[in-house]
């Protein structure tokens, strides 16, 4: 058998999905349009953010939508020291579990900080809106210390 | 304060993975005789059977396959499908011909285009030639096998196919 060169070469598999956003996602999102963060009122009378199209404990069709606020603070979160090209920041940053004013349980986002040392738990936060937004939940391009000039 | 504008009912959700496709040593030697211009598949030492594309071994005996078969430009169609769907992104305009095709050589099929043909009038056992791209262009690609065209020759008997030698005629046990 004769020695033979062993080919390798880059190869991409794409799948353009698209996805249908359905009227609580799709209301969500053209709130995330216009800069708003909407959530949605459960029959135990907790906010959930993003909102829910069925209450997790009756089943029933949620529509008590509610505009929460655009702080909240750090639930938990985890420091990403070296972002891949799909994350949503290309410099390290911090996935986080944010628990926004006026509701009641945390949303998973990322944060922008300069450093692990600046994130705590409890920590507040804020909404950097992205310079375009046009529906999509990276109309949020990030949540940043809302204590800290960066 | 935003205008008004249609409610958000959709989003765009891609999915792009990026490997690097490693051939392996079998694979390699069938690609590199295919920049050649030459078709090459495997025979098992222990059953015989040729196989494009060669993978290294034989399913059957599980033994390692070596030596190597330059096969023939000639096929027969085994299978066939008209794809009248289009798909995102392909290149090729429906209706058009997925085959089966069992090149003279080989006993087992791969799949290729089939055109220069009238779709309706294709069929199990009927015999078909490549149409290669210019020299020039040829790569380590199955592609530089544009499509396979009809043949002017009589039909394959559906039991003798996968069963010819290179040469075209039945290989006797």
């Amino acid at each position: 058998m004769s020695p033979t060169e062993v080919l390798s070469e880059a190869f991409e598999l794409g799948f353009t999905y698209t996805r249908s956003t359905g009227p609580v996602v799709g209301r969500f999102l053209t709130g995330l349009r216009d800069r708003r963060i909407e959530g949605v009122r459960a029959s135990d009378g907790r906010v959930i953010v993003p909102p829910m199209e069925y209450d997790s404990d009756t089943a029933a069709a949620l529509d008590d939508f509610v505009e929460v606020g655009q702080q909240g603070e750090i639930v938990s979160w985890c420091w990403v020291s070296e972002p891949r090209r799909a994350h949503p920041l290309q410099q390290p940053f911090a996935w986080a579990m944010i628990k926004l004013d006026g509701a009641d349980v945390a949303m998973i986002h990322c944060v922008s900080a300069a450093s692990e040392s600046q994130l705590a738990t409890g920590a507040r936060v804020k909404v950097r809106w992205a310079e375009e937004t046009r529906g999509h939940i990276k109309d949020i391009a990030c949540f940043e210390l809302a204590e800290v000039t960066q | 304060m935003s205008e008004a504008r249609e409610p958000v009912t959709g989003i765009e959700a891609p999915v792009y993975l990026q490997y690097q496709f490693t051939a392996g040593r079998a694979p390699s030697r069938f690609l590199s005789a295919l920049k050649q211009g030459r078709l090459t598949g495997q025979r098992c030492p222990g059953c015989s059977q040729v196989y494009i594309p060669p993978r290294g071994a034989c399913p059957a005996c599980g033994i390692a396959t070596e030596e190597e078969v330059t096969l023939s430009n000639k096929a027969t169609v085994q299978s066939f499908t008209i794809v009248y769907i289009p798909i995102p992104g392909n290149p090729i305009k429906p209706p058009y011909i997925v085959a089966n095709l069992v090149p003279d050589g080989a006993n087992i099929s791969f799949i290729h285009l089939l055109s220069e043909c009238v779709n309706e009038e294709v069929h199990i056992g009927q015999r078909v030639q490549a149409v290669w791209k210019p020299e020039a262009e040829w790569d380590y690609k199955m592609d530089n096998i544009i499509y396979y065209k009809p043949l002017d020759e009589p039909d394959v008997p559906v039991e003798l196919i996968g069963k010819l030698g290179v040469d075209g005629r039945e290989v006797q046990p």
